[in-house]
């Protein structure tokens, strides 16, 4: 240490004069052009900050405020009029349209993430090809799986507009998103936990069943919120494949519309723009806590880890 | 013997499920393209992609105003939405006070699980109002307003992916610049951000490919006039609209163009999503 301090003292003075101008010297320049330019930039991402956040509260203040007085008892009742443009055949049609489509959906992306985290050497071309249709998958606007699902289901298969053939559809749908979240939660699983249960004498299967999958639990019941409130919102899929009857039906082969479809045929009409607003609450608010939950179990689970 | 065969009889479902992905997508593609070239072929590729005229009740099926129409409103929504996005995007991860991050990305994420219908509505009862209050005498139904609703549509994409990228850029270059007596907004603005360029360029690959599949709250804000545009305000028609507003009572070949214009839809979209891969794969 010692003998390179005098270097350091020598060299600083004798750098000074390299340097033209009088009063400047390098570094002095380099921070009065960044104290501009970084602080106008600074400025600048700051007011993009805000202005994203006045947007998304803009938004939801102006749907809850102008819808929340429109939100009567009549829009409950159980039948649909011309008169009474009830939601309640709607919402009974998009809970039966939840639950099922999950039915579907969660086995087979659960099982397909227990074979690409448990089974499957990683880098493998099998891999590769599920993950990268998965991406693919999840790209696609969901008019063309609109399309694809009255193509496949409402024709080549016979089921017409239907319950079934939208459920069918929204589970092709929503498979990338739990395939992606279970396949996290899996991969959260540290190898100790399987790694022990092995050395118990456990087989595969037992050690997936009993050890890892019960270790992965809340990440896939995020998931499942997640592609509920997918399903939830979706429109354009299900126009042509469910269709857009208002009309709570039990039997999967008759068509029925789900909420954000009821929305969408209200503002087509344009005749009922104050029960219009009232559904986007109901929308907004199922969305609104379907989000909370997931914060909340993600929460837990960084809190447990 | 019975357990071992129990296993391979799971290993093998398990692999069904994950090869049900694959066969989803084989599925897709198939049945679009089954049922949309033959379409394609009968009115002719350079008459069915490049012709203005879309009248299908004078047998005029030429999509070239849709795709005009979707490329616009995807320009349109990323010249409102990258800046916006591309901002709020560096400013979590670099200005954000610790106690302000949580509350900020949760309502980024619910921004994003907003039903696409919901949008449909602000944008019909807001924007549009808003719209004609500015453009005296026009419907406020056009470019611009679907630009502007698209623009908030894709902020939570562009927003995440491209935090994601400055997130995942080595440390080491913040600290290298910072050394070199850099001060932070410097350092943020002429070493982090060029670093996570290719990130933020995904950022905004991605959020374009949105703005395009998007339909339900395009159809609800664009006019959905099938003609070229002439000025920002001029009513436009997407291929993702054209087809929820015609197929209800389109039948024989004019259901079919519609379905080709679903292909072409979809080829869009793999196009934009296999340069995304390449991107990452690079990255990776």
């Amino acid at each position: 240490m010692k003998p390179l301090l005098p270097t350091t003292v020598i060299t600083q003075p004798a750098f000074l004069p390299v340097s033209k101008s009088r009063t400047r010297s390098g570094a002095d320049l380099f921070k009065k052009k960044t104290d501009r330019i970084g602080l106008a930039l600074r400025i600048l991402c700051s007011l993009a900050a805000f202005c994203s956040i006045i947007i998304l509260a803009g938004l939801i203040l102006y749907i809850l405020v102008n819808g929340i007085p429109w939100l009567k008892a009549d829009l409950f009742s159980w039948t649909y009029t011309t008169e009474n443009v009830s939601m309640m055949p709607a919402i009974l049609n998009t809970i039966l349209m939840i639950a099922a489509t999950l039915v579907i959906a969660l086995p087979v992306g659960i099982g397909a993430a227990i074979y690409l985290e448990e089974y499957a050497r990683p880098g493998s071309k099998f891999v590769d090809l599920v993950s990268i249709t998965a991406q693919t998958l999840a790209g696609i606007p969901s008019i063309v799986f609109g399309l694809f699902g009255m193509l496949l289901f409402g024709y080549a298969l016979h089921l017409g507009l239907s319950l079934l053939s939208g459920i069918l559809t929204l589970a092709i749908l929503v498979l990338p998103l739990i395939l992606r979240t279970a396949q996290e939660a899996l991969h959260a699983v540290p190898t100790s936990m399987r790694e022990a249960s092995f050395a118990l004498g456990a087989g595969r299967v037992q050690t997936i069943f009993k050890v890892v999958l019960p270790q992965a639990a809340s990440g896939i019941f995020s998931g499942i919120l997640l592609a509920s409130g997918r399903i939830l919102g979706e429109s354009a899929a299900l126009i042509y494949t469910s269709g857009t009857l208002a009309k709570a039906s039990f039997n999967l082969l008759d068509p029925g519309a789900t909420l954000s479809v009821h929305l969408y045929k209200l503002l087509n009409e344009g005749l009922y723009i104050h029960q219009a607003n009232a559904v986007a609450v109901v929308l907004l608010v199922f969305c609104i806590l379907t989000n909370l939950a997931q914060k909340l179990i993600q929460r837990k689970m960084t809190k447990g880890h | 013997m019975e357990s071992n065969r129990k296993e391979t009889w799971l290993q093998l479902l398990f692999a069904g499920c994950a090869a049900l992905c694959i066969l989803s997508v084989a599925l897709i593609c198939w049945f679009l393209f089954a049922n949309g070239l033959p379409a394609i072929v009968e009115i002719g590729p350079l008459n069915f992609l490049f012709s203005t005229d879309w009248s299908p009740s004078q047998g005029q099926y030429g999509i070239f105003a849709m795709i005009v129409g979707s490329i616009c409103l995807g320009l349109g929504a990323a010249l409102f939405g990258v800046p916006l996005g591309v901002l709020t995007a560096i400013y979590l991860a670099y200005y954000c006070p610790k106690k302000l991050y949580g509350p900020f990305k949760s309502a980024i994420d619910l921004l994003a699980g907003i039903p696409s219908i919901v949008f449909g509505f602000f944008g019909l009862v807001v924007l549009v109002g808003w719209m004609q209050k500015v453009f005296v005498g026009s419907s406020g139904k056009g470019i611009l307003c679907a630009s502007l609703l698209l623009a908030i549509m894709i902020l939570p994409t562009i927003v995440s992916v491209s935090e994601n990228a400055l997130q995942s850029i080595d440390p080491s270059f913040y600290e290298a610049s910072r050394a070199l007596g850099a001060g932070h907004d410097h350092t943020v603005f002429f070493v982090c951000v060029p670093a996570a360029a290719r990130g933020i360029g995904t950022a905004i690959v991605l959020g374009i490919s949105r703005a395009i599949g998007e339909t339900m709250a395009v159809i609800m804000v664009a006019g959905n006039a099938a003609i070229l545009p002439t000025s920002i305000l001029s009513p436009v028609r997407t291929l993702t609209t054209g087809i929820v507003l015609e197929m209800s009572y389109a039948s024989g070949l004019h259901r079919q163009a519609l379905i080709a214009m679903g292909t072409v839809l979809f080829i869009l979209i793999l196009i934009m999503n296999i340069g995304f891969f390449k991107t990452r794969h690079q990255k990776g």
